[in-house]
């Protein structure tokens, strides 16, 4: 057993199996787990990933929305605990890997084509 | 002299991230502990002193001259690259050949690590002792120079020790306070919260933390 896998098995039992397949451009609701006052209820979260990033148990993605008018984005650790669960709500027609330039549109602009070749 | 305790020497294998109950990620450093052979227990009637030596390491038996085999086979310990002493008063409780492992320490233990940190090579003021920079621009050509160095003609030297720019990095560290996380007795794998010296594959040192201080 060579080193990486060493790391790699260590991380191994905190890797979720039951994610689905997300791709940039999809809109996707994350139910994040919020504590509150001893109590533990799951809030979601939805919106635009504009991007992705790959490594492991570090996974993440990034998803954008637009709430009263002010952008919002949060970054998800996929594996984390928090994070309990990831629906594919749309799945989004994207070019690129990071769909920044979201960033500087408002309303229409922002849309992206949905693309009906992915199950959702 | 306080007497360190014994530890156990490893070799870092890399870092990760793993999740703790609470859900947050913990950054954690992988460690491959031991296992350590005691080579030679000194005592104070023998060698005037007290300490525990463990060899780490295995290596092909050629890789050692036959002197360094004659000081292993006394302990019927198989070829093994590194050897360092832990001062020791309670040397009794070891004995030649004893293997120790990972099992030596528990979880939520407080650890000291030390190890040879990442060689940097000739590294200017800032980077080497945190000296501020000068200004990039408004006609400022002061951009990473040192400023002053000492006074003038009155003392007309250089004071030593005057902090300059030179070698950084590849000298032993000791990162003090780290807590073990978790550890896997069949892998001989510590895993301890925080990084640690060194790059991936350096020899390490750990040690039950040395609270300055206290007994």
């Amino acid at each position: 057993m060579n080193v990486q896998e060493v790391i790699r098995s260590v991380a191994a039992e905190h890797l979720k199996t039951d994610l689905p397949e997300i791709y940039v451009g999809d809109t996707v609701r994350v139910g994040v787990r919020i504590q509150e006052g001893g109590k533990e209820r799951v809030q979601p979260f939805e919106g635009t990933v504009i991007a992705m990033r790959n490594g492991g148990i570090n996974e993440s993605i990034t998803v954008r929305r637009i709430f009263q008018g002010v952008g919002v984005e949060r970054v998800f650790l996929l594996h984390a605990p928090r994070v309990a669960d990831i629906k594919i709500v749309r799945r989004g027609k994207a070019r690129r890997a990071k769909l920044y330039y979201l960033r500087d549109r408002i309303g229409k602009a922002t849309r992206l084509k949905q693309r009906f070749d992915r199950p959702i | 002299m306080g007497t360190v305790s014994v530890g156990i020497l490893g070799t870092k294998l890399g870092m990760t991230q793993i999740f703790d109950e609470q859900g947050n990620s913990i950054p954690v450093t992988v460690i491959q502990a031991g296992p350590c052979v005691v080579t030679q227990v000194k005592t104070l009637q023998t060698d005037g002193y007290a300490s525990v030596q463990l060899g780490y390491g295995e290596v092909a038996e050629k890789a050692l001259t036959k002197p360094e085999l004659g000081h292993l086979s006394k302990a019927n310990a198989t070829p093994l690259r590194h050897l360092k002493e832990y001062r020791t008063d309670e040397v009794g409780s070891f004995e030649l050949g004893q293997v120790l492992t990972a099992d030596r320490f528990e979880i939520g233990q407080i650890i000291d690590v030390s190890g040879t940190s990442i060689g940097k090579g000739f590294a200017g003021y800032q980077k080497r002792h945190n000296f501020h920079r000068g200004p990039m621009a408004h006609g400022s050509k002061n951009h990473r120079a040192p400023g002053s160095i000492g006074a003038g003609t009155t003392p007309g030297r250089v004071y030593p020790g005057k902090k300059m720019a030179g070698r950084l990095g590849g000298v032993k560290v000791t990162t003090r306070k780290l807590t073990v996380v978790r550890i896997d007795s069949d892998r001989n794998l510590l895993i301890v919260k925080g990084s640690v010296p060194g790059k991936s594959g350096t020899l390490l040192s750990i040690t039950p933390t040395n609270r300055v201080g206290q007994a």
